[in-house]
């Protein structure tokens, strides 16, 4: 069984993330780090505070943007970076809870804000050996 | 990009035949080199743009283009709500009314040279950017609202600014139209505390000093002269704008099959202009430009207040303020038909040429000034529009340089540290909160601003007025 990864893709202007994992939820929670990892190393975040996130939509693809878009929203307004996440997914909804802290400019060195998780790129499938991929192109 | 896939039009013009669903051509303006160089995602993206419904013409893109979410980067397309014709949030883009504001100082160079860290040292302090930052202005309900319906002009109501900007601005500041109803509160909670801030990615401040003039007529108009010392402003509507462009993209992918809408991309969402989601999405789109235009006031404000602390002789005055990622309702001359179209421009600018109605009386007779931001430690231009250009893509032109290299690619390259220390010893001034986000926006990581420029001059698209260089940038 391969462990669950994410990984950044190219993308010329933006930036592509993508999560692997045996379960669909496994590789959104990847896919979450993955975008984390765009604004800095997701090992420098302390899980010190938990939010709790949910959404819905009428396919896994759209419910993949939805939970980034969600995580984005909760980024800004609650000025926080996160790096733990856990992710059930029930048919339409996705429900999921995302461990972080506030942000520190010194400690964290933001690179860049996520302005949005986009169409571009966007795929979310299990592949031939069960395991499952979810990605897109986020826009900062 | 593959030449042989093009019809070569004229040296700076090229055209992509209509096949498959494509209603109309598609165009792109630039120079051999720069089409060689050219995204193939630039290709079929302007296939796409051109099978959507009402689009008149045919979908452009100028020489700066390169793969955006939908439209290419560099798109403009305009539609016919008359003719089914759609508007497209990812047409607008997430960012909406990113764009470039220019100050003139009424500064010399060696008046600011002995006073540059002084000065990048207060503009770095006192105009916040970066990831997290939040700005000075806390807007209640009500103050969002007003704020969203007026744009620059309740900036200014506000004590943000002058009277006199606001003739210097698109839509004299204010975009009418604008629903501050049609947006959520989840896009008004996120702008709450964003007022007034720079963001990060490609956004800056930047002091320069103009370096040369090509057309010393319009130069003299838009009051700039070799020498002269000049502030750029690039951002936009900040986390208002994100969340307007993020919620609409789903409305509309999810609402195309209602429409009829066949899309070729999901990215491509969009919706008939006279329908109910277009029509929300136009008033929240406008609202978000207000909010643009109330943020680069609020951003002007603070940089004279710095100003006046430093170099307390300057005049901060206005040159002009323009937008590259908007939908705006325009007349255009259609085969000698006067028609209104929706003229979407995703990572291009406005370009309006002489005599033009919605040019401010002062600089009418030479054209509206088209600002093409540069990257950190590059040069910028000013160009003005012309007469030929609205015959030849509604008046529009390139917006910037954009990207050779990819973030992660730039970050691996180059380090924040050594980068700000080169451009120092060039005499160009990096402040930043993020090292690494220097690292990212590193020059070289840009592709070359002056050919994307000439491109733009030669295809008639707008006109070369002066070159601007750096002197000290804060970046977010």
């Amino acid at each position: 069984m391969s462990q669950p990864a994410w990984e950044h893709f190219y993308h010329m202007a933006d930036i592509g993330v993508r999560g692997r994992g045996e379960t669909l939820a496994q590789a959104f929670e990847q896919v979450a780090i993955a975008m984390t990892a765009v604004v800095t190393e997701p090992e420098r975040i302390q899980p010190l505070q938990a939010i709790d996130v949910s959404c819905d939509a009428p396919d896994q693809e759209l419910l993949l943007v939805d939970w980034l878009n969600a995580l984005v929203y909760e980024m800004a307004t609650r000025k926080m970076l996160f790096s733990r996440f856990e992710v059930t997914v029930q048919e339409q909804q996705l429900i999921a809870r995302a461990w972080g802290e506030k942000i520190d400019i010194a400690r964290h060195e933001p690179t860049v804000e996520i302005k949005g998780a986009t169409y571009t790129e966007l795929k979310v499938a299990q592949l031939t050996d069960g395991t499952w991929m979810a990605q897109c192109v986020v826009d900062v | 990009m593959d030449l042989n896939l093009l019809t070569r039009v004229a040296d700076y013009s090229w055209r992509i035949e209509p096949h498959g669903d494509m209603r109309v051509p598609a165009i792109l303006y630039a120079d051999e080199k720069l089409i060689r160089e050219m995204d193939e995602k630039v290709y079929e993206q302007s296939c796409n743009v051109a099978m959507l419904p009402g689009i008149v013409q045919a979908a452009y893109a100028m020489p700066d283009a390169h793969w955006g979410y939908g439209f290419p980067i560099g798109g403009v397309a305009a539609f016919d709500p008359d003719e089914g014709g759609v508007v497209s949030a990812g047409g607008v883009g997430f960012d909406i009314s990113c764009g470039v504001r220019t100050l003139l100082t009424g500064l010399r160079k060696p008046d600011v040279e002995a006073r540059k860290h002084a000065l990048a040292d207060g503009l770095f302090r006192d105009i916040p950017a970066g990831v997290g930052s939040t700005g000075h202005i806390h807007l209640s309900q009500s103050g969002m609202n007003a704020m969203l319906k007026g744009g620059a002009k309740w900036a200014v109501e506000q004590g943000f600014g002058w009277q006199e900007d606001l003739q210097r601005i698109e839509e004299h500041g204010c975009m009418q139209g604008a629903k501050p109803e049609n947006v959520s509160e989840h896009a008004k909670k996120r702008q709450k505390d964003e007022m007034g801030t720079l963001g990060s990615g490609n956004h800056y401040l930047e002091v320069q000093f103009v370096a040369s003039i090509y057309n010393e007529q319009i130069a003299s108009v838009y009051g700039l002269q070799e020498g002269d010392v000049v502030v750029s402003i690039h951002c936009g509507s900040r986390g208002l704008g994100h969340q307007i462009g993020t919620e609409f993209l789903k409305s509309m992918a999810l609402s195309a099959g209602q429409h009829g809408i066949r899309l070729p991309d999901r990215e491509l969402a969009c919706a008939p202009i006279n329908s109910e989601v277009g029509q929300n999405y136009l008033g929240a789109m406008r609202a978000g430009i207000n909010c643009a235009l109330a943020n680069r006031q609020i951003i002007t404000h603070l940089t004279r207040q710095v100003f006046a602390r430093i170099i307390p002789e300057a005049e901060l005055r206005l040159l002009y303020d323009v937008s590259h990622n908007t939908c705006k309702e325009e007349t255009h001359v259609i085969d000698g038909v006067k028609r209104r179209l929706f003229v979407h421009r995703k990572g291009a600018t406005r370009a309006f040429g002489p005599d033009h109605p919605d040019v401010p009386e002062p600089l009418r007779q030479v054209g509206q000034p088209v600002i093409i931001g540069g990257s950190m430690g590059t040069s910028s231009y000013i160009l003005a529009g012309t007469k030929e250009s609205e015959k030849q893509a509604y008046s529009s032109a390139c917006h910037g340089a954009g990207r050779a290299m990819s973030r992660h690619q730039a970050k691996r390259q180059w380090r924040g540290r050594t980068l700000i220390d080169e451009l120092a010893e060039r005499g160009i001034l990096i402040r930043s909160p993020s090292l690494r986000g220097v690292a990212e926006e590193a020059p070289g990581a840009y592709k070359d601003v002056s050919a994307v420029v000439d491109a733009a001059d030669k295809a008639g698209l707008a006109r070369k007025v002066a070159r601007l260089e750096p002197m000290a940038c804060i970046k977010g």
